[in-house]
């Protein structure tokens, strides 16, 4: 029996990139048919993906499962706002909960892959240097997309408790870093001059492109249930990461941060989420022994390597020359 | 009228001097040259000693001043007298920039400083420099990185032999690799107890001991950043397992606020040591407990009041008053130059207890209590052996 699978919000570029991937991969590993579903058309080409233009957070979704015989449903994309603060929660909280009841709802579904996001850990100092999939958030879940998240995952786990028949598998990924993907804080790293928290170095990780379809691709095809850490290896911290881009930190007080931040990067032309400053200023990095050891999974990628990868496909910086890396 | 126009105009001759005196010296190197004067000039000039004094050939008019002859000649004579090391002679003193004087100078400032293999040194320190700027250096997961605690280490250094004359003991009771886990007593107001046991550690056991410091360390800014570079991180279960599991040397201080904050009067008198938790941390990684016993830190900030309320505004646990400090304004942010000792005492062994020991409450006091016990035993052993507080 081959699989159907839907992915959610395959108009982001990640969630794209997943989808064809599961396409690629088809009958031979047992993925029949890929139905690819978001509000908006997508901006590349799907290859052998059938895109269903549906909106998540009405009950047409159910419709969609019940038509294509869905089994197997990943849900991605779930993603900070990139165009205010309310459409994000509508997309990111209300959508999970409609995907969540319709899958309730139907016989066929029998996995559930989540794409969640590190920031369900929150950033705080409080924080211990590495999360484990087990501890919670101390601190900084209280508003903006963390908070979504976290409820995205409770909305997950009150599912698993009314459908335990259903698999679940909940990926708690730390940012892709590549040119192509539209995240945070490739966004930010592409700016010329990089505001910082006067005072604060945070610790980041970032997860390669390739590990993070690959272990999509390995949650549909094979049965892993549980919540899994996905970042590279090891951490690089941001003035580390602005010396091999060749650009200046400009550190700002941390009080206003977020709003001066914003502007900043506004007048550069690119843009960054509000919540992002919490992560510019403490810091996150999660604990990968899980995913290696119950999902077995080896990241090829540290996160060092992949921002090596990133930074030689962007312009070096303007003091680039100081380190001699142009 | 006659005389005024002798002194403006001085026919045809360049310089300021009329007919009847002669042209200033400057005048006469810039003059393209008429005999009469360079005779009169020569026997004048002052007579650097071993090259014969070379005039610019007539016609070619020198620019730039360093590099006639007269200045290579006082160069070579500058070099000389550096090279025997004699003191300054009263050598006459030609005009312009001494550009190879201060090259000499230079260098011999350097060798100086750096010793004789300075050329290696300063080139391994642009090399860092270098390393520095471009990004490419490693760190831990932790956020720890070497280079930056190697300042450090040599920042304090100085601060801790020559301003607290620091004497260590039972340096043998740290060991030489694998985990261990350093509890010591905190006093002093400012935690600098943290920083000179991390260097001391560093000196004598040649290993870095990974602090473990209370979340306010990490929300301050410039403070937390600092703190995760030279190795420190939090203090929780989850941090000093994962320390002690990868086989590193961690430090902490479990009474927290409540030793580092006790009023003067109460110095060396230890408070409650936390809630246990470096025990349980120290059991389920199976490595040995070093109780750590500091003399001296208590008087560098005499705790004889504090702002609770200015505290609380602020957010911070205490707000300190000291005999010197609001008092004296920044100069009461200097510590009190008391005698330290520093006892790394005998180990506890914990693998003799199964790592689920560590869910035991009741071995856990135990435990806490007989390392507070060792500690408290030793400090007033030291306090006898130090003495006086400060001579």
């Amino acid at each position: 029996m081959s699989r159907i699978v839907l992915v959610t919000g395959v108009a982001g570029s990640f969630a794209a990139l997943v989808a064809r991937r599961l396409a690629d991969l088809g009958e031979d590993a047992g993925i029949g048919k890929v139905v690819g579903i978001d509000t908006i058309l997508p901006d590349g080409d799907l290859g052998g993906v059938k895109f269903v233009r549906a909106d998540i957070r009405t009950p047409v979704v159910g419709k969609v499962i019940a038509v294509e015989d869905v089994d197997t449903v990943v849900h991605l994309d779930v993603n900070p706002p990139q165009r205010g603060r309310a459409g994000g929660k509508e997309l990111n909280v209300i959508g999970t909960m409609q995907l969540l009841a319709a899958c309730q709802r139907s016989s066929t579904v029998g996995k559930l892959v989540l794409g969640s996001s590190a920031a369900v850990y929150g950033s705080s100092p409080r924080d211990p240097a590495m999360f484990k999939e087990s501890l919670l958030a101390r601190s900084g879940v209280r508003s903006g997309f963390p908070k979504d998240i976290v409820e995205v995952e409770s909305y997950a786990r009150g599912f698993s408790r009314r459908r335990p028949d259903v698999i679940i598998t909940t990926i708690r990924a730390a940012q892709v870093l590549h040119p192509q993907i539209d995240t945070p804080l490739r966004n930010y790293f592409t700016n010329p001059i990089l505001p910082s928290v006067l005072g604060f170095d945070p610790r980041l990780q970032f997860l390669a492109l390739d590990d993070a379809l690959e272990i999509f691709a390995q949650s549909v095809v094979h049965d892993r249930p549980g919540t899994f850490n996905a970042a590279g290896d090891g951490v690089v911290m941001l003035s580390q990461a602005a010396r091999r881009l060749g650009k200046p930190l400009l550190p700002l007080p941390p009080f206003g941060f977020a709003a001066a931040a914003r502007r900043l990067v506004r007048a550069m032309g690119s843009d960054i989420p509000p919540d992002l400053h919490r992560l510019l200023t403490f810091g996150r990095a999660v604990d990968t022994s899980a995913l290696r050891e119950i999902f077995g999974f080896e990241l090829t990628r540290t996160s060092e390597q992949t921002f090596e990868d990133f930074r030689r496909s962007v312009r070096p910086g303007l003091m680039a020359v100081l380190g001699g890396r142009t | 009228m006659k005389d005024e126009r002798t002194t403006i105009g001085s026919g045809g001759t360049p310089g300021r001097g009329n007919r009847q005196t002669s042209p200033s010296a400057a005048a006469r190197s810039l003059a393209t040259g008429s005999p009469v004067k360079r005779s009169a000039a020569k026997p004048k000039k002052a007579a650097p000693p071993t090259p014969p004094p070379v005039t610019p050939p007539d016609g070619k008019k020198p620019r730039l001043r360093a590099v006639t002859d007269e200045d290579t000649a006082a160069a070579a004579a500058a070099e000389e007298a550096a090279r025997s090391a004699r003191t300054a002679s009263p050598e006459p003193q030609s005009g312009g920039i001494p550009i190879d004087e201060i090259l000499v100078a230079v260098v011999q400032a350097a060798q100086r400083v750096l010793g004789s293999d300075w050329e290696s040194r300063v080139a391994t320190l642009l090399a860092t420099v270098r390393k520095r700027l471009s990004g490419v250096y490693e760190i831990d997961e932790f956020g720890f990185d070497p280079e930056i605690a190697a300042v450090l280490n040599a920042a304090v250094e100085p601060i801790a032999e020559k301003w607290f004359r620091l004497e260590v003991r039972g340096v043998e009771n740290i060991p030489e690799e694998g985990g261990a886990l350093l509890v010591a007593n905190h006093s002093g107001t400012v935690p600098l107890d943290g920083l000179i046991t991390g260097y001391a550690v560093k000196k004598y056991a040649g290993r870095d001991l990974r602090l473990l410091g209370a979340d306010l360390v990490f929300s301050l800014p410039g403070v937390g950043q600092v703190a995760r570079k030279v190795g420190a991180t939090l203090a929780c279960q989850e941090d000093a397992e994962r320390l002690l599991t990868g086989g590193e040397l961690a430090g902490v201080w479990p009474e927290g606020f409540k030793g580092i904050g006790k009023p003067f009067a109460e110095r060396y008198k230890l408070q409650r040591f936390g809630r246990g938790g470096f025990v349980s941390a120290a059991m389920r990684a199976q490595v040995p407990i070093v109780p750590v016993s500091i003399v001296g830190a208590e008087e560098i900030y005499p705790l004889v009041g504090n702002v609770p309320s200015l505290a609380r505004l602020l957010g911070l646990p205490y707000l300190p008053i000291t005999p010197f400090f609001p008092l004296l304004g920044p100069l009461g942010l200097i510590p009190l130059p008391s005698k330290w000792i520093i006892e790394f005492g005998e180990p506890v062994r914990t693998d003799a207890y199964e790592p689920d020991a560590a869910d035991d409450p009741m071995l856990l006091f135990n435990v806490t209590d007989q390392v507070r016990e060792t500690i408290q035993q030793t400090l007033y052993e030291l306090l006898v052996d130090r003495g006086n507080a400060f001579f």
